[in-house]
């Protein structure tokens, strides 16, 4: 199938992000397509399309692209879907647009992504205070797994990450080298949430521990705000404002099974076929945004995507290779370890930027060639996007 | 300035789909489910066999006895009856018939838990209704 460089994204939109209290997880979402609209040069009415992955502060959102169709004033949609693949929505909502474009079903199709986890201090004082620390907060502590004490994500993670350091020999230092390498990034991104913090690996060991083998630097950040990507057909894209992104390539992995027995992320899957469709192998990947709920992902990611061998992606962290001057740029905007958390549109954003040379100083050099993978649930699902700012 | 009263402990559910091993525990059994349609066992339990799509099932002894799959190291607190326990270590185990169940070691030090260490099972009373099995290092004969 000939789809490599007919779709296009035309249009980013960011509201600021981090510790921003301004709007609601809607405002945000709305402010969000009115800035990509605006990079891209297009009119609310030139939307047909409307995709949503609604973040954690949506609630059980079962029909959160209506509402949000309604906010925004929209009429006469031809496609619309709320999704929900974790941290692989962001790519799987580009590309089930870039099919519905491909197919005629629509030409204009906004994919959104808003959540507003974090409440402000004036917030925490006059509403939160009275159910927290209840029993009727602990609600979600049932279940044999919280009997033992084991609770959240960070703790499912962190029994994987210790499998791969017990198998391959990955240490807490080649963890480390993520955290840094990213941070080094945010130094360089004015919009980073910790971009004027520098980083070093002994700052990072020193650094409190979440649930080993994490660390707080091993974890992603909590942001609010909003993000906004306008798809559409690659001849409407040369039409508009900004210079088109092309699709080269996109694939999806959803390896099922338990993660911790395989360590392999669907990335090994996805990116067969991304990889098809682009016409490209890893090393032909020029800039590489990778998911990173914890530094570890990124390990694994490195590996699943062939740039090292299963089980050397801490060496190959630890020896600068994604680190600025490396020789390939991982998370170049921080990522959502140092930037800001916006699941899966935190990579592609930065994708975008970078595709486009629009990443100031901390534009890499080389972007015909920009990777982009989602990442959601233990390892559970994973999207693939070649991006690149030639049309073939 | 009173104190607010201290946060229980979380529960398994004595109800439900649990039960049954709930009720094995507090006679010192370890129990997994066996799909009877196709004979794998399974843990936690699941309405449905993955394996063969079966939806009967019936509760089965084990050995009891396993090896450390992997284990965590919790220091932050995430419910306050945790929170004179941290740091504690949750591990894995991978039961001898195959089956991982979550639990707890004890009378081991965090710094010595490794993943591959022989272990067997023991059980701890933690209120008049609930013993959970729990897990200890096993001597290597
Ligand atoms: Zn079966």
């Amino acid at each position: 199938m000939a789809l490599r460089g007919e779709i296009a994204i035309a249009g980013l939109g960011q509201t600021e992000q981090g510790k921003v209290y301004d709007r609601s997880h809607m405002g945000f979402a709305v402010a969000a397509v009115e800035r990509a609209l605006a990079d891209a040069g297009l009119a609310r009415t030139d939307l047909d399309g409307l995709l949503l992955n609604p973040g954690i502060s949506w609630g059980n959102a079962a029909m959160g692209s209506f509402m949000l169709q309604q906010a925004l004033g929209l009429r006469d949609l031809a496609l619309q879907a709320t999704m929900n693949l974790g941290g692989a929505t962001a790519g799987a909502m580009i590309q089930y647009a870039a099919l519905a474009i491909a197919a005629g079903m629509c030409s204009t199709v906004a994919c959104v992504f808003s959540d507003r986890p974090l409440k402000s201090p004036e917030e925490q004082r006059t509403r939160a205070g009275k159910s927290e620390g209840s029993a009727a907060s602990y609600a979600f502590a049932r279940g044999l797994d919280a009997a033992y004490g084991q609770f959240g994500v960070n703790a499912m993670y962190a029994l994987v990450a210790r499998r791969h350091m017990h198998v391959y020999g990955t240490t807490q230092d080649h963890l480390g080298a993520v955290a840094v390498s990213e941070r080094r990034w945010a130094n360089r991104n004015p919009a980073a949430q910790l971009h004027a913090v520098p980083l070093s690996l002994a700052d990072y060991h020193a650094s409190r521990w979440v649930v080993e083998p994490f660390h707080v630097l091993d974890c992603c950040l909590v942001s609010n705000g909003g993000v906004a990507v306008i798809v559409t057909s690659a001849e409407r894209a040369r039409a508009l404002r900004k210079p088109p992104v092309y699709v080269w390539g996109m694939g999806q992995g959803h390896p099922g099974g338990d993660p911790a027995e395989t360590l392999v992320s669907g990335a090994s899957l996805a990116s067969k076929a991304a990889f098809a469709m682009a016409g490209i192998e890893a090393r032909d990947v020029q800039v590489a945004e990778l998911y990173d709920c914890y530094t570890f992902t990124v390990l694994v990611t490195l590996e699943d995507y062939g740039f090292c061998a299963k089980g050397e992606a801490g060496d190959f962290v630890a020896a600068g290779h994604t680190a600025p001057g490396g020789r390939l740029p991982v998370n170049t905007g921080g990522g959502q370890l140092s930037s800001s958390y916006m699941w899966g549109m935190t990579p592609l954003a930065e994708g975008v930027l970078q595709a486009r040379g629009e990443a100031g100083d901390r534009q890499v050099p080389r972007h015909d060639v920009v990777l982009v993978s989602g990442n959601g649930g233990l390892l559970s699902t994973h999207t693939t996007l070649v991006l690149s700012p030639l049309p073939s | 300035m009173s104190a607010a009263p201290p946060i229980a402990r979380p529960m398994p559910e004595l109800e439900g789909e649990l039960a049954p091993f709930i009720a094995a525990a507090k006679e010192h059994r370890l129990m997994v489910q066996r799909c009877t349609g196709c004979g794998a066992l399974r843990f936690p339990p699941r309405e449905i066999c993955s394996r063969c799509l079966s939806s009967s099932a019936e509760w089965t002894n084990v050995s009891g006895r396993g090896e450390i799959f992997s284990f965590n190291v919790m220091h932050q607190v995430y419910h306050p009856a945790f929170a004179r326990e941290v740091p504690y270590a949750v591990i894995v185990v991978k039961l001898a018939e195959g089956p991982k169940i979550t639990s707890n070691l004890l009378d081991c030090p965090i710094d010595r838990i490794n993943i591959g260490m022989p272990v067997e099972v023991v059980f701890e009373q933690i209120s008049d209704a609930v013993t959970l099995p729990k897990f200890r290092v096993r001597a290597q004969s």
